[in-house]
């Protein structure tokens, strides 16, 4: 198993959630401070750096117009990272291409940041949350589309080495596609997608792209997980899915006292008590099926919210299986418990920072993990593993 | 008012790979209408009303109501050329054109397309072109306010058009759903007009009317004389006590009206 560092790099230092409307979007940067915003930056890439001292990886994620995720470029901090780092693999999850309006653009910059690095990149795409699609100008209307069209645009711009090919699709139109450089790895970086619906999991898998799924808790991941192997196993890619096609991201403290830790962790939970946004955000047309959309219009938002809102203290995100946090056997405990319930997963993707968790502090959290946990963790699920739930593997 | 669900009848046709459902109704003078962004049902009080004196042909656009949308479609354009062909079958020779809001942009995209298929053209608080400044929306972002402040622009009387969705049938919540989804393919950007359709108004030289509800916070009055400016032949009515829907809001004053002109 492999442990990733991701930090979303907030800026937290914001008035009262009571004087603003929502944390994303229409927040003004008049609330942002460039001389603190440049500490942050400083602080979070030497956090990266720390966690590839420690034997992590590293990850990376883009937002737009928010707080929550100050990263609106996240190629920019990738290619920093691609420098100052040595020997982590570096995950950017991801590359919003159904918001990109030209994806041809985006396979030069993974090309370059796989060269750059010596083939240390990892490729994420993801379709991007609702609240992306103001900021983007991007229509919420046939974005999976726009997004699988792009995805298999940037794949033939990597492979294609004898002089310009082009594309002439649905969504986008390119004459002369000739990249320099091409990527590093051959054929191409590994390719990750995250999704949150088994329906896009099932697609995710029948095409072989790693899986990445964020803060599902026990079931919804085992869900999302279900789909993925049955994808793959229809899509004829043999019986047998490793584990290094699945990951999952999850809040993750871990400290020498169950004290200090679930400290650590109620800080970590600012990232889901901060976003705070309003319904018409939250809810762009066209982003969700009709169908899911009426039950949404209907109440279920709310309902739903109010079972987010019972989730923020440490206990009951534990619980839930959206936070891994304790001492260093109760996170391992904590782990393999998921793993076991989901089937079995390779990237455990760790939110170690958020909020006005201090650099100390997170930096105890990292090692602690790294020195501690995810040793047992390696030890006991190698990458060749396999990935299946229990009845499957008794049946075989 | 008569049992409006006898009115107006119901049918489907196929067009360009599109099921295209249609409402059907009165006797009179073909009159083709093409709804708001909210759709049209066969109970559509206002229709109930024209079809006395017309004969209504008022088709729910592709994805919206139960028409369906072809992968192809993703612009007010190619809902006008699906209704061109619409007009072609339905053979009525020349007909008069109401459109509604985001219908008064296929109506206008029409009557550049084939002027001389037009009598005359009535815009019901419609979009389509841009007037201001590149740095203001012309009109308010729909897609990115809450319920209530939409409610409140388009609405003289918000109270009365409340829709209660924790009761109302599934089908008609997901028809809400729907249409405003359509309504983002085909609007969002750019956002509730075309920028070269002002360049081809003046090829409609027939008389038109473009009205607007005096509560409308969509459409503003002076969108609506920049509007109305850009066509040869073009006047402008207010409609007391009406937002951005007078066919809701005020019925019988916006019947007058458009008959009174229609008719002239």
């Amino acid at each position: 198993m492999k442990a990733w560092h991701f930090s979303e790099n907030a800026y937290p230092y914001l008035p009262p959630a009571d004087e603003y409307e929502s944390i994303r979007v229409n927040l003004p940067n008049k609330n942002y401070d460039p001389e603190k915003g440049a500490k942050l930056y400083d602080r979070f890439l030497d956090e990266w750096l720390i966690a590839e001292d420690e034997g992590m990886e590293i990850m990376l994620n883009e937002h737009h117009q928010t707080a929550t995720c100050v990263d609106p470029a996240a190629p920019i901090v990738l290619g920093a990272l691609a420098r100052l780092s040595k020997k982590a693999r570096l995950l950017i999850l991801g590359n919003p291409v159904a918001n990109r309006r030209q994806p041809v653009r985006v396979a030069e910059e993974m090309a370059l940041v796989d060269v750059l690095s010596r083939g240390r990149l990892e490729c994420g795409f993801v379709r991007g949350v609702p609240y992306e699609v103001l900021p983007a100008n991007s229509n919420p209307v046939r974005m999976n589309e726009r997004q699988w069209e792009a995805i298999d645009l940037i794949v033939k711009a990597w492979t294609s080495h004898d002089g310009p090919v082009s594309h002439e699709g649905r969504f986008f139109h390119h004459r002369n596609i000739n990249i320099w450089p091409r990527p590093y790895q051959q054929p191409h970086p590994p390719i990750w997608v995250s999704t949150t619906s088994p329906g896009g999991a099932q697609q995710v898998g029948t095409r072989g792209y790693v899986q990445a799924t964020f803060l599902t808790g026990f079931d919804g991941t085992r869900k999302i997980f279900d789909s993925y192997r049955k994808g793959w196993r229809e899509a004829g890619r043999g019986n047998d899915v490793p584990i290094d096609r699945l990951a999952y991201a999850a809040l993750v403290y871990t400290a020498d006292s169950e004290q200090r830790a679930y400290e650590g962790a109620d800080k970590l939970l600012w990232y889901m008590r901060a976003n705070k946004v309003p319904f018409h955000y939250q809810y762009p047309p066209g982003y969700m099926p009709v169908s899911a959309m009426a039950q949404v219009m209907r109440g279920a938002a709310l309902d739903q919210h109010a079972a987010l809102k019972d989730k923020m203290v440490v206990e009951k995100a534990v619980e839930a299986g959206i936070m891994m946090a304790g001492t260093p056997d109760q996170v391992y405990a904590q782990v393999k418990r998921f793993y076991e319930h989901v089937g079995g997963f390779g990237h455990l993707l760790i939110m170690g920072q958020a909020g006005f968790l201090e650099h100390d502090d997170t930096v105890h959290g990292i090692r602690t993990f790294a020195r501690e946990v995810y040793p047992r963790l390696n030890a006991d699920y190698p990458d060749t593993a396999i990935s299946s739930v229990q009845q499957e593997r008794v049946v075989a | 008012m008569t049992d409006v669900a006898n009115t107006l009848e119901r049918r489907t046709l196929s067009i360009a790979g599109a099921e295209i459902e249609l409402f059907e109704g009165g006797q009179g003078a073909p009159l083709l209408f093409l709804h708001s962004g909210q759709g049209v049902t066969a109970g559509d009080p206002f229709l109930a009303l024209l079809a006395k004196e017309r004969r209504v042909i008022a088709p729910s656009h592709p994805g919206f109501g139960k028409s369906s949308l072809p992968d192809w479609a993703d612009s007010v354009d190619d809902m006008a050329h699906i209704y061109l062909e619409l007009m072609d079958r339905l053979d009525h020779g020349k007909v008069d054109l109401v459109g509604c809001s985001i219908g008064g942009w296929i109506a206008a995209e029409i009557a550049t397309k084939v002027p001389e298929r037009i009598k005359r053209l009535v815009m019901i608080g419609p979009v389509g072109v841009k007037i201001g400044t590149p740095d203001k929306l012309d009109i308010p972002d729909v897609f990115a306010m809450p319920q209530e402040k939409f409610a409140k622009l388009i609405f003289h009387d918000p109270d009365k058009f409340r829709p209660d969705l924790k009761t109302m049938p599934e089908e008609a919540i997901a028809a809400m759903v729907r249409n405003r989804e359509t309504l983002a393919l085909i609007a969002w950007e750019p956002y509730m007009h075309n920028p070269k359709l002002k360049h081809r108004l003046h090829r409609v030289t027939v008389p038109a009317l473009f009205v607007r509800g005096e509560s409308d916070g969509l459409v503003s009055a002076q969108y609506l004389q920049g509007y109305a400016g850009l066509l040869p032949d073009a006047r402008t009515e207010t409609i007391a006590k009406a937002g951005h829907s007078p066919q809701l809001e005020q019925p019988q004053v916006l019947l007058t009206k458009v008959l009174a002109f229609l008719n002239a």
